[in-house]
């Protein structure tokens, strides 16, 4: 018998459940708790960069929207620095700006909401760059374990091409399902950006 | 605050092993999904049309799957952690008011300090304070059912609230959940991202729940059920249940396969 590790393990996941704005986004479960709720709102007044929303829906395999869908989502701030002590890059951080937030889908239409700035590109493992991304974490009733994902940028073809991660999808097909599509609505900037959990477009997902 | 670049590579100082100080530079041992729920668990219906069928890609840890939110004391409210007295109107809620408490640790067994934890659970007729929930048992005026906190410097948190009812779900016809309260846990980066339900020891609904046995290991499955903590019961006041949370493990230093200049 060799000596043991005494490692200890991972607590199990288990699904978020069909409740889970009560926890979470309780103003969407239908009452008020908390003097202060985190929400789907990631900018300020002060907050630098180009404002942007990101919106679309998640997607069972039968093409139908999740209405009881948590998304949140983490990015780096407009220069490409993560708020955090590990990112220790030469780069301004933004104290306006903490690059993280949460959002339920909506009851009636599936739709979810991000109001965001793009952010900057990031280096990736071994000195590559990553191209400007958004990392996606999605919980719902019938999800088991969260689910990772990234967004990218529809107006950043070169950036994308050399992607380390985008990259690493073999079948080119189904790197397109990482890209959100830039459009513009009323003068505002919109990404349109839809998560499939199955079927022939299923969204790459990540083990991270 | 601007702080230089740092290409870490191996110095043979940083090992991985238990115990030591808590850390928040490296990037996270592999997730062992052998104890985790697959998406695709068809005992639990839902899970059939809401799972990937493609494998997951596989991603070494950037600085994207390492850094995660910051949360402060002055995002919390005092009373967001007493679920007995954060919604109470013109009383207490009705119910076995017990204090839960516990640690949070990583795999390495390192507290996971200043994190944040939410919790949410049904009152103790079993029914949620949430517009979506029908189920016929009634609202308790006094109880809203949600909670958070932040983990102290060795990783431990507490809160009050009032023991949850076990209630019917639509899965099979007669399907019950056991008593839980769902926990969600943030850890010091995205990859750590947790949520999770705890259970309470002796409950008879656990072990025919299609949602505990999506967990396909029984000691994973038994990690996820606190036990009464008599120790830590509240004389004249409140029963306890404690409940431990190991999140993932993670490395002192972001490790690259390629060395500076190469």
């Amino acid at each position: 018998m060799a000596q043991q590790l005494g490692y200890l393990k991972e607590t199990a996941s288990q699904t978020a459940g069909p409740y889970v704005h009560i926890g979470l986004i309780p103003n969407m479960a239908g009452f008020d708790i908390f003097e202060n709720n985190f929400g789907n709102v990631l900018v300020g007044p002060a907050t630098r960069g180009e404002r942007i929303a990101i919106e679309g829906r998640v997607l069972d395999g039968t093409g139908t929207p999740l209405r009881d869908v948590l998304i949140e989502i983490w990015q780096a701030n407009s220069e490409g620095r993560y708020n955090h002590p590990a990112d220790r890059q030469n780069k301004a951080l933004d104290d306006d700006f903490r690059g993280w937030g949460r959002a339920g889908s909506d009851f009636a239409t599936g739709l979810y909401r991000f109001e965001t700035i793009k952010p900057g590109p990031v280096p990736g493992r071994n000195r590559a760059v990553m191209a400007p991304h958004v990392n996606f974490w999605i919980v719902a009733r019938g999800i088991n374990i969260g689910l990772n994902t990234r967004m990218y940028f529809s107006d950043e073809a070169a950036a994308n091409a050399a992607d380390p991660v985008l990259n690493l999808i073999e079948q080119e097909s189904r790197r397109p399902t990482l890209i959100a599509e830039r459009q513009l609505r009323d003068g505002k900037v919109v990404y349109a950006f839809d998560i499939h959990l199955q079927g022939p477009n299923e969204t790459v997902f990540f083990d991270v | 605050m601007n702080v230089p670049t740092r290409t870490s590579t191996w110095d043979g100082q940083n090992l991985p092993g238990p115990g030591g100080a808590p850390d928040t530079q490296g990037e996270f041992f592999q997730r062992d999904r052998a104890m985790h729920p697959p998406a695709y668990a068809p005992i639990y219906k839902t899970s059939v049309l809401r799972s990937p069928r493609n494998a997951l890609l596989s991603l070494h840890g950037s600085l994207s799957e390492i850094t995660g939110p910051v949360f402060g004391h002055n995002e919390i409210g005092p009373l967001d952690n007493d679920l007995i007295r954060n919604y109470a109107k013109d009383g207490d809620p009705i119910g076995e008011r017990i204090l839960v408490h516990g640690r949070v640790l990583d795999e390495s067994g390192r507290p996971v300090p200043n994190t944040l934890v939410e919790f949410w659970q049904a009152n103790a007729a079993g029914r949620y304070r949430h517009k979506k929930d029908t189920y016929l048992a009634p609202i308790d005026p006094n109880f809203g059912g949600c909670g958070r906190t932040l983990t102290d410097e060795t990783g431990y948190y507490f809160f009050r609230t009032v023991k949850p009812g076990p209630y019917p779900w639509r899965n099979y016809v007669n399907s019950w959940r056991p008593a839980h309260i769902h926990f969600s846990i943030f850890g010091s980066g995205f990859a750590q991202r947790l949520i999770t339900q705890m259970y309470f020891e002796g409950d008879p609904l656990i072990k025919v729940c299609p949602i505990v046995h999506t967990v396909p290991d029984e000691d994973a499955i038994d990690r996820l059920i606190a036990p009464l903590d008599v120790n830590a019961a509240i004389p004249g006041d409140m029963l306890a249940y404690r409940f431990d949370i190991v999140l993932r493990g993670r490395r002192s230093t972001l490790f690259e396969n390629r060395l500076e200049g190469n």
